[in-house]
């Protein structure tokens, strides 16, 4: 499940993969707006049904979707119970499913896009920031480290919770959570190492 | 080959009582190629291995690598020296294998395509063909080692110090790692508990509570060892 969400790019052919990386990073930043600004259920169907489309077209296959909708299936149910207690089923159906077009729509991004060239495309879209301080290398970097962080802690958390099962520790909130919080950080400070060692801050 | 130099160094590491001694007044110079470093779980033999990249500061003393002081001028220093750790899952830090290596050369190859061609290359290389466009997260742990290795050796540096590479792997994974170290051209300082591995070095340091306790040749290393254990 881990590999499958974010940033797993899926060689191909498609109009979208000879997209811009940075055309689809402001495609991505409008439509988000749009999602979340157009209130109401019919309009959350309509963009389900675009970013469904946009699924299609991609020809990443479903299987690797459906793995990045498994990954926040916890956060869907909540919400959508949440809301529909709260506000009844209309605003769950808006919540719910704008948050899926939404991780349908990043994930499109990420299988039809190299890593690489997102960060040279915020690299270039950051470098009039330069001279207010803004360190362009940096941030591309800081932004990758984030996509690839998301399996990674998801791993942990996985591998962490069949430790507790195996220790018939199952409903420890301690023993499930403990675990993952050393580990992610034990994890940054070891990137943090290797990112040192391979000269990359010293670069940017 | 490189000469490392390391004069009456002395590293603590706080703790929450008191600094803890973790390399006392070691002084070594290493011009061999390949150079091993043994000794138990806690002897200070990966903080020795660390203080060639600048990746621990020396307390007191200093490090000195092709005349470069580690701890003035760190960026040459990482230049000349490649890290590789025991766990590759932190060392790679990129989603795709090709997108990691990548990240190794943007210094040297600014040209994204460029960039990208040379990172296959290197992938072709060290026997990962194919391999580019794969998550880091789906390969096996011998290919991400291979990887790991494959992104410290595409800037070519002169010294490669390695932190228990093999300690994670399978035996057949463990001996295509260690045919690969060892045929390289850079010179190696190579920690681990290996033994055989060790043996095969031409210099082998035995590290035991944060000294040098045995320095010679590899065999006598070994040697001296496993009496010790």
């Amino acid at each position: 499940m881990s590999g499958a969400l974010l940033g797993s790019y899926q060689p191909g052919g498609t109009w979208l993969h000879r997209l811009p990386a940075s055309a689809k990073l402001w495609g991505l930043l409008v439509l988000g707006v749009v999602v979340v600004a157009v209130r109401g259920p019919v309009s959350t169907m309509l963009f389900l049904a675009g970013a469904l489309g946009l699924v299609a077209w991609s020809g990443a296959g479903l299987r690797l979707f459906l793995g990045a909708l498994r990954g926040i299936l916890v956060v869907v149910v909540l919400l959508g119970a949440y809301q529909a207690w709260q506000h009844g089923w209309p605003r769950a159906v808006e919540s719910v499913g704008d948050l899926v077009a939404l991780v349908l729509l990043a994930t499109v991004l990420t299988v039809t896009t190299r890593i690489d060239e997102v960060l040279d495309a915020i690299t270039r879209g950051l470098h009039p920031f330069a001279r207010l301080g803004v360190d362009p290398e940096k941030v591309a970097l800081a932004f990758s480290l984030m996509l690839r962080a998301i399996p990674t802690t998801i791993e942990i958390a996985d591998q962490t919770r069949d430790a507790a099962v195996a220790r018939g520790l199952q409903r420890s909130l301690r023993a499930r959570l403990t675990p993952v919080v050393i580990r992610v950080v034990a994890h940054a400070r070891a990137t943090g190492d290797a990112l040192h060692a391979r000269g990359i801050g010293d670069d940017a | 080959m490189s000469t490392i130099e390391i004069e009456e160094v002395t590293v603590r590491l706080p703790t929450a009582d008191e600094d803890l001694l973790v390399l006392d007044r070691t002084s070594l110079r290493l011009t061999e190629r390949r150079v091993a470093l043994i000794g138990p779980n806690g002897s200070g033999k990966s903080t020795l291995a660390r203080l060639l990249n600048g990746l621990v500061t020396a307390t007191t003393g200093r490090v000195v690598v092709d005349g470069l002081d580690v701890a003035k001028q760190g960026r040459e220093v990482r230049r000349r020296v490649g890290f590789a750790f025991t766990d590759p899952a932190a060392q790679l830090v990129m989603p795709t294998a090709v997108e990691d290596v990548a990240l190794s050369l943007r210094r040297l190859h600014k040209d994204k395509r460029e960039r990208q061609r040379a990172a296959l290359a290197v992938l072709d290389a060290y026997g990962l063909t194919g391999l580019g466009d794969r998550s880091v997260h789906s390969l096996s742990g011998g290919q991400r080692q291979l990887l790991a290795l494959a992104g410290v050796l595409a800037t070519d540096p002169s010294i490669l110090v390695a932190d228990e590479p093999t300690t994670l792997l399978d035996l057949g994974n463990s001996r295509r790692i260690a045919d690969l170290l060892f045929s390289l051209e850079q010179q190696l300082v190579l920690v681990t508990h290996d033994l055989d591995l060790a043996a095969r070095c031409d210099r082998a340091l035995l590290v035991h509570d944060g000294r040098v306790v045995f320095d010679g040749p590899a065999d006598e290393a070994v040697a001296t060892y496993r009496a010790m254990a």
